[in-house]
């Protein structure tokens, strides 16, 4: 047994250094292939900078970073929020951010969970590994910053401003949720961008020289196709690509808008999976620094402590319920993969033949790389784990007068549990389904969205304001079709000019 | 091996460009909430910022989202007494419970509160007022002369004696003087020590010896202690400094003409007049003066909020005032600044006397005399014989208020001519 690194609460960059050198070798004994890491010591006031840019080091200037900043730090300053302890970026170099008012023990559980659990998540796990490009995200921030200062400069705050107001509304709907985006890295964008701006522009004017005057002979036959000719779920490349009026630097600022959502879209489908990697990974790892002789009783006790509080779910009628942790379940979850690989029982080997007595590393490693949240809880949610939450299933239909229990955690219910759960962590069912449907090139130009509800969940009043703001983008009326359970078109919310 | 990087020194504030941005775009819908409560601030409170609040609705940010209703179906945990198939009543929507979970985005609440400092807040209701102009032109300040300290000098009276360093100086000079004549009878005595030694004492070479050391001890005796040469003086100057004392004058007609918009309007000026002298001096004291026959020293909430009826005596103020100012706030102390608000109504027979009060008694006092008369009628006799006094006078201005709107032009008038 060797001596304790250390025992106050304080840290110093020297303690630091040494709690990582310890912690990296025992990552690498457990295999965990990280990027290398970067961590940076900020105070408080920076972090809540660097919540209100969505966590990113560098954003473009907004008005509404600056918003969501305000109402942080007032919630701060009251005491009404904790700040969380850290923030993690997945880039290579992985970037973790450590606050100055953390102790010593929370700077090891930071590093353990953030530059060795998020970290090698990042790295290992098949959506960021496909959608998302870690060493080129800073490089692409940055550029991003620096066009959109360049626009205000050339176009004046206020134009910019509108612009990016109208983009970041349709943001949630500028994602590829299908098609691999492709990589992006500074060099090449700023290579690319004179040409690409020129091209653009010529296919839409293209588009629109071929079509526009074409008013000759109509027959039968000669109905113009639907244009696009399949509907397309990305409004924002939509618009990008084919928007009549937009200037060039208005495309890119478009596109600028597009690629960080993008970034952003895996991170939204794999939050149970990441935060339950980086927790059973900072709880194995200080615990094992523990055994090691490495660290304190009482650092372990303060341990403890918060890894209780982080990973604690409260029951649906607690004041504190705010839906499912996806801290508790994750952790609970990738445990429990652990438990049924080492010491699994009859249930278990009924439910996961595959996996039960197998290797716990390499079935947690092989969970970690293939899955997303929809996937990986319909895959190994275990009969045992819904016991433990106790989760039932209520079903809300708006034409009852009453909410029907419709499973619960016995026999009869597992398999609808594990379904209901694994739907509640699919984004497509969670959010409105609407896609570029037409445009009516022969006329006015007018851009028909469909909304197609799911489960008749209806849209909320917002979308009057979004529709303005599709409006200023596409230049021409734009219209919304809600479709009904059998297909038709319900009804129709337009924006005119 | 990671590296490590301290961040905490730099890239501080990296935010501070969209809470401008945010202040910037929602310039109007600040200017407005402070405007509205303005009325609920105390005049002499300007040390603290503002908490502001503007309707959520005007800064939400719209993305396509579903609503409630439809068919939903989620997954709880804590199960208790369910069993399959249990119907149970909906939840209200804040009732807590299972329904919440519709609510994620947070937007409940109606007014968005957030704090500016203080500089954010004059600025921003100054922001008419072109204040970068106004900063250029300081208000002059009278000047009062200090006594200071300035080391020290080897004449003066004698209360200005600096005892250690003059001993320290005499002692000096006594080592320094007595140097040669000590060394010289070192010297000597060892050489009488010697002959004595050597022949008993008493030969001539003894003798003359023996003068000579007395000679010496004389000598170094009649070393002064302390010469007039070795005395210190503590030095002082005078140097002008600027008085950062003022007062400022509220005087208020509150006879029953006044109305509670034309009081709110003259507070409104009020906390302008405070605002603008803070700027420039570090002490602001005011004296509230209520009248309508009769004149009367109050405090604020008894300046603004309190009624009374009768007629008008605008003379009766500005008697208690010379009175104040004669008592507590001597003219050569301090900066005098006085605003009168009025409807404009007075007796008849007084306004000459107002007239002449204020030019032979108070004006010759006074950094600067602001009048304001708030009404929407004619002017009446008491203007009249005000506009007599603006070509003579200054540091005497008057400007006539119609609506809340007229406020900061009137205001900016004024300090323009006042700062030229």
């Amino acid at each position: 047994m060797s001596e304790p690194i250390s025992s106050g609460a304080d840290w110093t960059f020297e303690l630091i250094e040494e709690y990582h050198a310890e912690i990296a070798a025992i990552a690498e004994e457990f295999g965990l292939d990280t990027y290398p890491n970067q961590i940076e010591l900020i105070t408080a006031e920076q972090m809540l900078d660097a919540y209100a840019s969505v966590g990113m080091p560098i954003g473009y200037s907004h008005w509404s970073f600056g918003k969501h900043f305000i109402r942080n730090e007032q919630q701060y300053r009251r005491g009404r929020m904790g700040l969380a302890y850290e923030i993690v970026i997945n880039s290579n170099p992985c970037i973790a951010y450590l606050m100055e008012e953390n102790t010593m023990m929370m700077q090891a559980l930071v590093i353990a969970h953030a530059s060795y659990g998020h970290n090698s998540f990042f790295k290992g796990n098949y959506l960021f590994q496909a959608w998302t490009d870690a060493e080129a995200i800073i490089d692409y921030l940055v550029f991003a910053k620096r066009y959109v200062a360049e626009c205000e400069e050339r176009y004046g705050i206020e134009e910019v401003e509108n612009l990016l107001d109208s983009c970041h509304a349709l943001q949630n709907h500028g994602v590829d949720r299908y098609k691999r985006p492709s990589p992006i890295s500074m060099r090449e964008e700023q290579r690319r961008l004179k040409e690409r701006e020129a091209y653009l522009q010529s296919q839409v004017n293209d588009l629109w020289l071929k079509t526009v005057p074409q008013k000759v002979a109509e027959t039968e036959e000669d109905t113009p196709a639907n244009f696009p000719q399949e509907p397309e779920e990305n409004i924002l490349y939509f618009i990008e690509k084919n928007a009549p009026l937009l200037e060039p630097w208005q495309r890119e600022v478009v596109r600028i808008v597009r690629k960080i959502g993008q970034y952003f879209y895996p991170q939204r489908q794999t939050q149970v999976m990441n935060e339950g990697w980086a927790c059973f990974w900072h709880y194995h790892l200080l615990n094992e620094l523990y055994d090691r002789g490495k660290v304190t009783d009482g650092f372990m006790l303060e341990f403890l402590q918060s890894h209780t509080n982080v990973v604690s779910q409260p029951e649906f009628d607690s004041e504190y319920f705010n839906g499912i942790n996806p801290y508790a379940l994750g952790y609970a979850m990738m445990t429990d993969i652990k438990r049924i690989c080492v010491d699994p029982d009859d249930e278990d080997r009924k439910w996961f033949p595959d996996i039960a007595g197998s290797n716990w590393q390499q079935t947690l490693d092989f969970a970690m790389r293939n899955f997303k949240d929809e996937s990986f809880v319909s895959q190994f949610l275990s009969p045992r784990l819904i016991r433990e939450f106790k989760l039932f299933s209520i079903l809300d239909d708006d034409q009852q007068n009453e909410l029907e229990v419709t499973s619960i955690h016995n026999d009869a219910g597992y398999q609808t549990i594990r379904q209901v759960l694994s739907n509640q962590y699919n984004l497509s069912m969670n959010e409105p389904n609407i896609q570029v449907y037409n445009v009516d090139i022969r006329g006015d130009r007018t851009l028909t969205l469909r909304h197609v509800p799911h489960n008749n969940v209806p849209l909320a009043d917002t979308r009057g304001e979004v529709l303005k703001h599709l409006k200023r983008l596409w230049g021409f009326n734009v219209k919304l079709e809600s479709l009904n359970a059998e297909g038709k078109v319900k009804n129709t919310e337009e924006c005119a000019a | 091996m990671a590296q490590l990087i301290d961040r905490r020194p730099n890239a501080k504030n990296k935010s501070t460009i969209n809470r401008q941005r945010f202040i910037r775009r929602y310039k109007k819908q600040i200017k407005k909430a402070i405007s509205e409560q303005i009325s609920e601030r105390s005049i002499t409170n300007v040390d603290s910022g503002e908490s502001v609040s503007i309707p959520s609705r005007d800064i939400t940010e719209p993305t396509f989202r579903n609503d409630k209703g439809g068919v939903r179906e989620g997954i709880y945990p804590g199960n208790k007494e369910f069993t399959q198939g249990d119907r149970i009543k909906r939840p209200d929507d804040q009732g807590g419970g299972g329904g919440r979970r519709a609510s994620d985005s947070g937007e409940g609440e109606d007014e968005f509160v957030f704090e500016i400092s203080k500089d954010e807040y004059l600025d921003m209701l100054f922001d008419d007022l072109e204040l970068p102009n106004l900063q250029k032109n300081q208000l002059r300040k009278m000047t009062k002369s200090k006594t200071v300290r300035a080391g020290f000098t080897s004449d003066g009276v004698p209360t200005n004696i600096n005892i250690v360093r003059s001993l320290r100086s005499a002692m000096s000079r006594r080592i320094g003087m007595g140097a040669e004549p000590r060394r010289r009878l070192r010297e000597l005595e060892a050489e009488l020590e010697a002959l004595r030694q050597e022949i008993g004492g008493d030969g001539k070479r003894c003798l003359e010896l023996q003068q000579e050391v007395e000679a010496l001890r004389a000598r170094i005796r009649k070393i002064p202690f302390i010469d007039t040469f070795d005395l210190r003086f503590n030095n002082f100057v005078q140097r002008p400094e600027p008085t950062s004392q003022a007062v400022m004058f509220c005087l208020m007609d509150v006879s029953g003409s006044m109305d509670r918009e034309t009081k709110d309007i003259a507070k409104r000026f009020y906390i302008l007049l405070y605002l603008f002298l803070t700027r420039s001096y570090r002490d602001v004291d005011v004296v509230y003066i209520r009248h309508h026959t009769q004149a009367k020293e109050v405090d604020e909430e008894e300046f603004f909020y309190s009624r009374e009826t009768g007629g008008t005596i605008v003379s009766s103020a500005l008697e208690l005032t010379r009175d104040i100012i004669a008592q507590r706030y001597p003219a050569t102390d301090w900066n005098i600044y006085a605003a009168q608000a009025s409807d404009g109504d007075n007796w008849n027979d007084d306004s000459p006397v107002c007239e002449q009060l204020l030019a032979k008694q108070l004006l010759p006092q006074l950094r600067y005399y602001a009048y304001v008369e708030i009404t929407k009628r004619d002017h009446q006799g008491l203007w009249e014989h005000y506009t007599h006094l603006l070509d003579s006078h200054e540091n005497f201005a008057m400007q006539h208020i119609r609506e809340f709107e007229d406020i900061y032009p009137v205001f900016r008038e004024f300090f323009r001519k006042h700062a030229q």
